[in-house]
Parts: C-alpha cells; sequence; structure tokens
C-alpha cells in the first residue's frame, strides 16, 4: 500500500454490521459515497471519524495513523476529522458565533481568537448576521450552514458530511449545494448522498457501496455513462443488462441477446455490461422487424408518470413513451408488449471483476 | 408541529377517571388543609421563632445544603458512568444506587451505624484516628446524603440518557477532548435536570428522619433537624409542630414550584431547536 504525506487511506471493517471496505482519498479530492439504504454508509463515516470501532483494519491521514485495529486507536477529538451530520446538532445553549468558535476553542485558541476565526467562517457562508443568535430562532437550512461553518472552523484534514440536504426543505437544498461546492474547493471531503445531483456537482469521484462492500468507484461522470452495478445504472437512469460480451453486443446470463455497439475495450467472450436509455426504446403491442434492432418481450410491471413521458417498466427495464404514444398503446399491468431498442443506442462495455476495483 | 404536541386535548377521558383523579388529588390536599385549619395563626411567628424552633431550621437548612453538594459531587459522576458508561455489573449497580429509594430510611440508617458506627466497618479505623461520625452533624449530612442521592442520580441520569449523545459526538469531531465535552456540552444540555435533581436531593434531605434519629440522634443544635423537632414538639406542644410543619409544606411548595418551572422552561429551550 502506497500512503504517501497527503493522503487519507482506510481499509477497516466492522464485522458486526457485514461492512469492509477499502478507500483512499487524495489531497483537496473529494468523494461521493452513494448507495442503497443500509449500505453502510454512515458506518462508514462513524468508524472513519472515531465514533464506531472497526474490528479490523488501518487507516491513516496524512502520513498519521487513526487505527490499527488492536494496536493504535486515535480518539475523535484527535483526528481532525470534522463530521457533518444530516441534522446540523448545533448546541442550543451556545450562540451562533460560540458554536463556530467551538472548534478553534477546543484546539486551544484564546476567546477572541475563536471568535474572530468564527466570524470568518460565518462570513464564508454568509451567516454573519446570525452571529448573536441561538440555534433555536433559525431555520433548518440557516442552521446546516451554521454547521457548515463550525465544522470548517475546525479546520479539519478530513470533512466528512453524512447526508447534509437530506433533512432540508427541497426550495433551501440547491442553495446549500452552491454552498457546499464553493467551500468544498480544494478541500478533501467525503460526502455520504442519495441524490446524484450531490455526486455531479460536488464531487470529483464517486463510491458506490452496497451490503457493506463497495461494488463500484471512479470518475463521477464515468461511473454515470458507464455504470457497473446495476444501482449506479438507477442512478443514471439508464437500463443495464450484464452478461457475456459477443461480436454484435452482448449476451445475457439467462440467454438473452442484444445486439448494440461496442466500447473498444470490449472484448468478445468477456464478461460485459450493456445499458441503453429508457428513452431509446419504443414500445409496440406487437413484435415488429426491421434494421439492426433488438426486440423483447415485455410483460409490464409498473406505470409511472416521468415528465412529460409515460415511464413503463418491465422488471429490471425500463421504456419511456410520450404520452400520445401511451394513449395509442393503452398499456395495462400484466400485458405483454415489445421493447423495440435500435442496436445503435446501446453501448456494450466490459465489466470490471470485483479485484478490479 | 406545534399545535400537533397540545392537541390530545380533543381524546375525551372517562368520566370515571376524573372522578378518581379528583379523589386522588383531595387525598393529597385534604391532610394538608386539615393541618392549616390547626394552626395557632395568633402565635404562629412567636411559636416558628423560638430558639429551639430556629436551631433546628437552620440546622436543617445547613446541612441539607451541605447533603446537595455531596449529591453533586458523588451523583453527577455516578449518573454520567450509568448513563454514558459500558461496564460489566452497570445494571448491578443501577439498582444498588436506587436501593436508598425504597428502603426504610431507619434501615439505612442502621446500615449507616454498622458502617461508621464506633465499632462500625470503617468507623473502628476512623476512630482510631479520633474522628467520630455517629450522634455528630456530619452523620446528619451523610444519613440525608444517603437518602437523597437516588433521587439526583436518577433526575440525571434520565436527562443525561434523553439528550443523546449525538451532540457529544458533534463535539468531540469538532476537537474537543472528553473533559470539554463534559463542560461545555454535556452539563449545559442536561443543566434542567441536573438543577431538578439538586432540588429533589434538597427536598429530600430536608425531610429525613429517620435513617438521622437512627444515626445521628436528636441533640438539639447538633443532630435534631427540623422534622425530628416538629416529631419531639407533638407530644408537648402540639402548636409548635403544626407551626414547624406547615413551614416545611411551605419550603416543600417552593422547591416543587422552582422544580417544575425549571423543567418545563428547559424543555421548551430543547424544544424550540426541534422546530428550526
Amino acid at each position: 500500500m502506497t500512503t504517501g504525506p497527503a493522503v487519507f487511506s482506510i481499509d477497516a471493517a466492522v464485522a458486526d454490521r457485514g461492512i469492509s471496505v477499502s478507500l483512499e482519498l487524495a489531497d483537496a479530492e473529494t468523494v461521493a459515497v452513494l448507495g442503497p439504504n443500509g449500505a453502510g454508509k454512515s458506518t462508514l463515516l462513524g468508524v472513519i471519524a472515531g465514533l464506531l470501532r472497526p474490528s479490523s483494519g488501518h487507516a491513516e491521514l496524512d502520513g498519521r495513523v487513526l487505527f490499527d485495529a488492536g494496536t493504535r486507536w486515535v480518539p475523535p477529538h484527535q483526528r481532525k476529522i470534522a463530521l457533518l451530520a444530516q441534522e446540523p446538532l448545533l448546541f442550543p445553549h451556545l450562540t451562533v458565533l460560540d458554536n463556530v468558535a467551538f472548534g478553534p476553542r477546543s484546539a486551544g485558541a484564546s476567546r477572541a481568537d475563536a471568535r474572530r476565526a468564527a466570524r470568518h467562517w460565518l462570513g464564508e457562508v454568509e451567516a454573519l448576521e446570525f452571529a448573536q443568535r441561538r440555534p433555536g430562532q433559525l431555520s433548518g437550512g440557516q442552521a446546516q450552514r451554521i454547521a457548515i461553518a463550525r465544522a470548517l472552523a475546525a479546520e479539519p484534514d478530513l470533512l466528512l458530511l453524512d447526508e447534509p440536504m437530506a433533512a432540508l426543505d427541497v426550495t433551501v437544498a440547491p442553495m446549500l449545494r452552491k454552498l457546499l461546492k464553493r467551500v468544498l474547493a480544494g478541500r478533501r471531503a467525503l460526502i455520504v448522498t442519495h441524490d446524484v445531483v450531490d455526486a455531479l456537482v460536488l464531487a470529483d469521484r464517486l463510491v458506490v457501496l452496497d451490503a457493506g462492500r463497495i461494488v463500484e468507484e471512479g470518475p463521477t461522470r464515468l461511473v454515470l455513462e458507464r455504470p457497473q452495478s446495476a444501482f449506479a445504472a438507477g442512478l443514471a437512469g439508464l437500463n443495464q443488462i450484464t452478461g457475456t460480451v459477443t461480436e454484435q453486443g452482448l449476451v445475457s446470463a439467462d440467454g438473452m441477446s442484444i445486439s448494440g455497439v461496442l466500447d473498444d475495450a470490449a472484448v468478445p467472450g468477456e464478461p460485459g455490461v450493456a445499458v441503453f436509455r429508457p428513452a431509446a426504446v419504443s414500445v409496440f403491442p406487437e413484435p415488429v422487424h426491421g434494421s439492426p434492432r433488438n426486440v423483447f418481450a415485455a410483460t409490464i410491471t409498473d406505470l409511472e408518470p416521468h415528465g412529460d413521458q409515460l415511464r413503463i417498466r418491465a422488471g429490471a427495464l425500463a421504456a419511456d413513451v410520450t404520452l400520445s404514444a401511451a394513449a395509442d398503446l393503452d398499456p395495462a399491468h400484466g400485458a405483454v408488449v415489445y421493447f423495440v431498442i435500435k442496436a445503435a443506442a446501446v453501448v456494450v462495455y466490459p465489466a470490471k471483476t470485483g479485484e478490479a476495483l | 408541529m406545534r399545535g400537533a404536541g397540545r392537541g390530545h386535548g380533543t381524546i375525551t377521558i372517562p368520566l370515571w377517571i376524573w372522578v378518581f383523579a379528583a379523589a386522588g388529588g383531595f387525598f393529597i390536599l385534604l391532610p394538608l388543609a386539615a393541618m392549616v385549619t390547626r394552626v395557632n395563626w395568633p402565635q404562629f411567628v412567636p411559636l416558628v421563632t423560638s430558639v429551639p424552633s430556629l436551631t433546628a431550621l437552620g440546622l436543617s437548612l445547613r446541612t441539607s445544603a451541605v447533603s446537595t453538594v455531596l449529591c453533586l459531587v458523588l451523583g453527577v459522576p455516578l449518573a454520567m458512568v450509568l448513563a454514558r458508561g459500558q461496564f460489566p455489573g452497570q445494571r448491578l449497580l443501577r439498582s444498588l444506587v436506587l436501593l436508598p429509594l425504597v428502603l426504610p430510611p431507619v434501615v439505612g440508617g442502621i446500615a449507616l451505624l454498622y458502617t461508621f458506627g464506633r465499632r462500625g466497618l470503617l468507623g473502628s479505623s476512623l476512630s482510631v484516628l479520633g474522628i467520630q461520625i455517629t450522634f455528630s452533624t456530619t452523620a446528619v449530612v451523610l444519613a440525608q446524603t444517603f437518602v437523597a442521592l437516588p433521587f439526583l442520580v436518577l433526575s440525571l441520569e434520565g436527562s443525561l440518557r434523553s439528550a443523546g449523545t449525538r451532540y457529544e459526538a458533534a463535539a468531540a469531531t469538532l476537537g474537543a477532548g472528553p473533559g470539554t465535552v463534559l463542560r461545555r456540552v454535556t452539563l449545559p444540555l442536561v443543566l434542567p435536570g441536573l438543577a431538578s435533581g439538586a432540588v429533589l436531593a434538597f427536598a429530600r434531605s430536608l425531610g429525613e428522619f429517620g435513617a438521622t434519629l437512627t444515626f445521628a440522634g436528636s441533640l438539639e443544635g447538633v443532630t435534631r433537624t427540623l422534622p425530628l423537632e416538629i416529631y419531639l414538639q407533638r407530644e408537648t406542644d402540639p402548636d409548635t409542630a403544626v407551626a414547624l410543619s406547615l413551614v416545611l409544606v411551605l419550603i416543600a411548595v417552593v422547591i416543587v414550584g422552582l422544580t417544575f418551572r425549571r423543567t418545563t422552561s428547559g424543555l421548551l429551550k430543547s424544544g424550540r431547536t426541534r422546530d428550526a
């Protein structure tokens, strides 16, 4: 393992929660962690922050050992890792200013210096006017802004954000996301989120955690364009079929073959992934034939509005059709229809095996 | 949400509940009223300001204050350990700490006697050092602390549990060591619980009778606290006993009033942050 001076690295397991994760963050890198509920995202942050003890493993931050199972354990307050939770958790008995000054005070700064630092960070989040208020007098969005200032004022070497916008009003979230983009620039941060927009806007890299394991990681755009996991495909809003690469496209594990455009790296005979957008799927009541096309019989399992279109789900696959097309089709649950996708709309690329991650 | 919290007024309580509740209220108020009717009002002030009365009252207030301080010194760490610690025998320790709450005070007094008495577990060593605890004001304080400690521990442990550890975890990730977290986060957050626990401990100390009489005796000016004085006067001078009883009732009313106000305002304060 190569751990240079300006790197955060963790390789740890929490046995009783079935979590085993290995992750590295370069200096000034922001990584988003996405995954289904219960994947272990918050547990991972807890282990890094020092609020949970891993059953085994090792972690280092800029050359400092954070823990080395069984031998070393640095308590949370000595890690220089701040954790911003879903709820702001501002100390209700302190003013906003003293909340933000809490980190510098704890680090040994004088009251005056700590308050000066607090004013600076309150200015950074454009919340200086709330300095003398009590947390009880703030709205949810204001409180979370203060919480961001408080975390930054502690000058952490690593900032952890645990779904920082999940508890906020949808109208407030975009403003806070903009603020986070500004303050996270050039900063090392790990942000757990369920919103792919957060990953796109805030993160350089995306990590998908499922059932306690990292199932996928890479630059955000690449993961969303070439998702390996079903979860990432869902995030990107893509239909995904995994199987074996063929000369024409891909054949799935259950024998369904699909024609598509092979990515340069795709090698026939190797494991592969095929993706296509739901909007690229046409739906017909009868099978149709013609130029290089894929035709699948599909049993409708779900119908839902999707923008100004209707999304027709058939198991794991989805098709978006215009409302007028839908009216002609008159789809119903359990009805058998035909999904038709032009081969040119299907991209086939190699599947990465777990070890390659 | 504010409206929803108060919305339980819409639930209709069965009529018979009201009847029993009224009976319960009367059961508490009626004896107090009965006592008030027996107060010799013209003599009230001279009775409660007589030398023995003032001596007993002064002793009671002083010893109860010291007991409350002792309860804080011993009870805050106990509550912390019970609410936040994880160690084998924790449940057993909690049951044992609460024991004085259910024990007849006279049994507590006997237990203290066999601990600090002249031939007690620690008393024999202490008497070698020339320290005599039994039948001294120190014994009064120990007896009161013994019976009052669970009140403080219970109240504070409850506050600590309901406050949760999330603020403490946030403080730790901001770089605050355990001492700073305790001083700047934990204690301020549980201050209402701590205050009501201390007030309850003071009240329990003030009313302590059985353990004090058994362990400390009834020496005027040394160990004869107000409840002991009232019990003594009951035989010979019922007017004084009733007058002093009224004084204790008034103190109790003030204490209950204080505790109630503090806890409710504390709840309101922490409740407001939830609205945010």
